[in-house]
């Protein structure tokens, strides 16, 4: 947990050990620590291996204008993942976030006609909103998530292409555009943006009560009901949250092409379910965090980069993606098994 | 109000922690608690007892704020009281501790004792450095051996007992609610459970106890009441009354014995284990069964009875020995196998293990008979119905019909349907691994009286019990283990409870 460590040094020490608990017993272990250290962060195993992997794979790969350009690709579907790690913790699933990226996207663009802030603000909102329903919807009926979300996801797509009517739009703000090209040194503001959100999020699920009682909804959400945890209002902002980061993940996207188009986002549910559990976030709640959401999202990046420039062809890429994620997850699955 | 009915509540509160008068809760097409009324003094353990669906759980959920009631009162220091939720209950100091415990085994002791009211400080963040203080302060109050940031998903079953018991201590609580509170524990856990509720007495915290089991509710509670369907039948001082009188109450009838033996007589032998060994779980284990004989297995949780039940199905693998079946030596390598031979184990835990809740009567009972019940893939239903029917009637099971989902019917009902599903299978040997876990009173005689039926019929039947009177009172024959080793082999005319404890407890 160093991004936790470097933000409340002091506290750490007071807080408990966030682990799982078969690691909790082992750690008495001095030796074992190291390879659990190893188990419970598997994912940054990998990704460093992937890393060395590439770097004599091919000249390219490990130079500073690549490495930000894979933080700035990885961006987008990392917006995404923390809410979706959020949601994955209370033991739901937000199938909506690519949908709702290409509606917001589409409205950053498409309301720039009544000014930029009108435009921001609009996308949002329309962020929010869906997140509230998508929410609202969850806990009033009791449906699972899965399904409401998985209605969402189609119904949002349809408003996609009842707003734009199958065009692609284009920006016509300067400021707008350029805002996606902003750098500071070699790293772009969005991947910065992207950094600051998902360890202010850490930091929340960690220290805030309603971080932890995140965990507690997911782990037994009798007992969390039982216990005055307000359950129902706990899950809606969840999904606001979700929304929320979708949306911002539309409106970087659209600063950075300078135009939106609604097919935009396609299928980045699947990869944001992927990082997330590639990061260690169990689907039926309870455990996760979002440092292993970073090390997931971080690796599927580097993963199709490095691919890209070892020239394997796209469609390759897509199965050696499929065969990594069941790897990585059966190697996990031994690790935290013993 | 008159001044003289404010002066009785007054007293009244210096008298009673909790009243409940004329309570009523209505559940569509049932009327769950139809006036009840008990209280409960501080410093007093008021035991409440009942078959199952005589309104004990839902008079619990009204008390800790559950649910509302639909009529009546409920006084606590003489107030009344009407709360919405579970926390509003807690922290005016009512607090219920749940069976199926109510914990969340990924936080922390101290995050879920305070769960859903943590100190914080700006920012909604938790105060960790007081959160901590304040379990470790608790914990330390009541001589816990854990601390407040250990997972709780690492603590024994006992240990998550107490940590819900603390939440009492940290929010003050005077009245102390325990359902089953015994259910999976050892008797040394079971001990010390005691003591905290003593201590919990000491400090005139009034105890509601909510058990099956009458030995425990003579050792530990100061008044008794009961309930049946939905109604009080009276409130009893402990010491002025017996089991007798209390089951008569429960039930509405005498029960002719609580235990059944079987008096058949045993035949061949039908199975026996020379020397069954597995490294660090069982060590050595020799013993056999004959034809219609009961055997009872007693021993502490953990004393190795599941597994030396577990090795003989062909669940585990034996390092060493060898299990001979009516004289020849078998290699029972999977549960298929022992099935073949005629070996049945109903297992301990009928939820996880047992039964597929979400499917009917009919579709549990054939489970482990849908090879021999189908016609190229197609099961036969007929045949299916007809054996439901059988057994339906022969165990007397209370069942809407074949296709009433299983989980919505008592423990009891439950635990029939998993013995119909072994007895389907038409086996030799029965082994039984705790068949009476949680049941009430009332099919727990019944499921005695059908091992006594199933074995004069000729059926061998291993019991595995951690209940000392269940295990006298229906065996023939009584083995004993400790810490992984057979100790003793009792027949039922010579056993005593002090042999039996003396068998099972380890000798250091």
């Amino acid at each position: 947990m160093k991004s936790v460590n470097s933000i409340d040094k002091s506290m750490a020490q007071d807080a408990p050990t966030r682990k799982s608990v078969v690691c909790t017993q082992h750690e008495r272990f001095l030796g074992g620590s190291l390879l659990h250290w190893v188990g419970r962060n598997s994912i940054w195993v990998i990704l460093i291996v992937c890393l060395i992997g590439f770097s004599f794979g091919s000249p390219y790969f490990f130079t500073v204008f690549n490495l930000s350009n894979i933080l700035v690709q990885s961006a987008f579907i990392g917006f995404l993942s923390i809410g979706m790690t959020l949601i994955m913790i209370n033991g739901g699933i937000d199938l909506t976030v690519g949908s709702t990226l290409a509606l917001c996207a589409c409205l950053a663009i498409g309301l720039q006609q009544y000014g930029l802030v009108v435009a921001i603000t609009g996308a949002l909102g329309a962020g929010l909103l869906l997140g509230f329903l998508n929410g609202i919807i969850v806990v009033k009926t009791g449906v699972h998530s899965f399904i409401v979300t998985l209605g969402g996801l189609i119904g949002i797509r349809g408003l996609v292409f009842v707003y734009t009517g199958e065009n692609s739009l284009s920006a016509t703000n300067m400021s707008f555009m350029n805002f996606g090209m902003i750098s500071i040194g070699p790293v772009s503001l969005i991947a910065i943006l992207f950094l600051v959100f998902i360890a202010f999020a850490q930091w929340a699920l960690s220290r805030t009560r309603h971080g932890r009682e995140a965990y507690a909804i997911g782990g037994n959400r009798q007992a969390a009901e039982n216990a005055g945890v307000k359950v129902s209002r706990h899950i809606v902002i969840n999904f606001m949250v979700s929304g929320l980061m979708a949306a911002v993940a539309g409106i970087t996207m659209s600063t950075q092409m300078g135009a939106a188009t609604p097919n935009l986002g396609t299928n980045y549910e699947l990869w944001t379910i992927i990082a997330v559990v590639l990061g260690g976030t169990k689907l039926q709640g309870g455990a996760g965090a979002l440092w292993g959401t970073l090390g997931g999202v971080l690796t599927l990046g580097v993963l199709r980069n490095g691919m890209n420039l070892m020239h394997v062809q796209p469609f390759y890429v897509l199965v050696l993606l499929g065969v990594v994620l069941i790897l990585a997850l059966i190697v996990d699955k031994q690790f935290n098994n013993e | 109000m008159t001044a003289n009915a404010a002066q009785a509540a007054v007293s009244a509160a210096t008298e009673y922690v909790l009243e409940v008068s004329g309570v009523i809760k209505t559940f569509p097409g049932v009327k769950a608690l139809d006036e009840v009324s008990f209280d409960v003094k501080p410093g007093e353990v008021h035991a409440l007892v009942g078959e199952n669906g005589a309104g004990k759980s839902t008079l619990m959920k009204v008390l800790a704020g559950n649910y509302k009631p639909d009529g009546g009162t409920i006084r606590h220091m003489g107030e009344p009281v009407r709360h919405n939720n579970p926390l509003e209950a807690k922290e005016r100091g009512i607090l219920l501790i749940h069976q199926e415990l109510s914990l969340v085994s990924e936080l922390s002791v101290a995050e879920n004792i305070y769960l859903g009211s943590m100190p914080l400080k700006s920012f909604g963040r938790v105060d960790w450095r007081m959160l901590n203080e304040k379990t470790n302060r608790v914990l330390k109050d009541m001589h816990c051996s854990f601390r407040a940031s250990d997972i709780v998903g690492s603590l024994s079953i006992a240990k998550q007992q107490m940590v819900e018991i603390a939440r009492a201590d940290a929010f003050h609580c005077n009245v102390v609610i325990f359902d089953e509170p015994t259910a999976s524990l050892t008797d040394q856990e079971k001990e010390a459970l005691f003591e905290t509720i003593r201590k919990l007495k000491a400090q005139d915290v009034g105890i509601v106890y909510i058990s099956h089991k009458m030995s425990e509710i003579f050792e530990i509670t100061d008044r008794i009441t009961v309930l049946r369907d939905g109604k009080t039948q009276g409130t009893m001082n402990t010491a002025d009354t017996d089991a007798d009188d209390i089951t008569h109450r429960m039930i509405g009838r005498s029960l002719d014995s609580y235990f059944e033996r079987a008096e058949s007589e045993p035949g061949d032998e039908l199975l026996r284990v020379e020397g069954l060994t597995i490294t660090g779980l069982i060590d050595d284990i020799s013993f056999d069964i004959r034809a219609g004989e009961v055997v009872g297995m007693y021993g502490l949780v953990g004393a190795g009875r599941s597994e030396v039940a577990e090795t003989i199905f062909g669940i585990r693998k034996p390092d060493a020995g060898t299990i001979f079946w009516r004289g020849q030596p078998q290699q029972i390598t999977s549960p298929k196998a022992a099935m073949k031979l005629g070996i049945g184990l109903v297992p301990e835990d009928r939820k996880g293990q047992g039964l597929v809740l979400g499917m009917g009567g009919r579709d549990n009972t054939t489970l482990p008979l849908v090879n021999e019940l189908n016609v190229f893939g197609f099961m036969q239903r007929g045949r299916e119905t007809a054996l439901f029917d059988k057994y339906k009637k022969s165990l007397q099971i209370r069942t809407t019909g074949p296709k009433q989902p299983v989980v919505n019917l008592s423990g009891g009902n439950q635990q029939k349907f998993v013995i119909a599903k072994w007895l389907a299978t038409e086996p030799k040997l029965l082994i039984l691994d705790e068949p009476t876990r949680g049941i009430d009173v009332g099919s727990k005689s019944e499921i005695h009286k059908l091992i006594a039926r199933l074995a004069e019929e000729g059926l061998a039947v291993l019991v595995i019990s951690s209940e000392m009177p269940e295990i006298m009172g229906i065996s023939q024959r009584i083995l004993t283990m400790c810490e992984g080793r057979l100790t003793g082999d009792f027949s039922h005319s010579d056993v005593t409870e002090n042999k039996l404890l003396n068998a099972a407890s380890p000798q250091d």
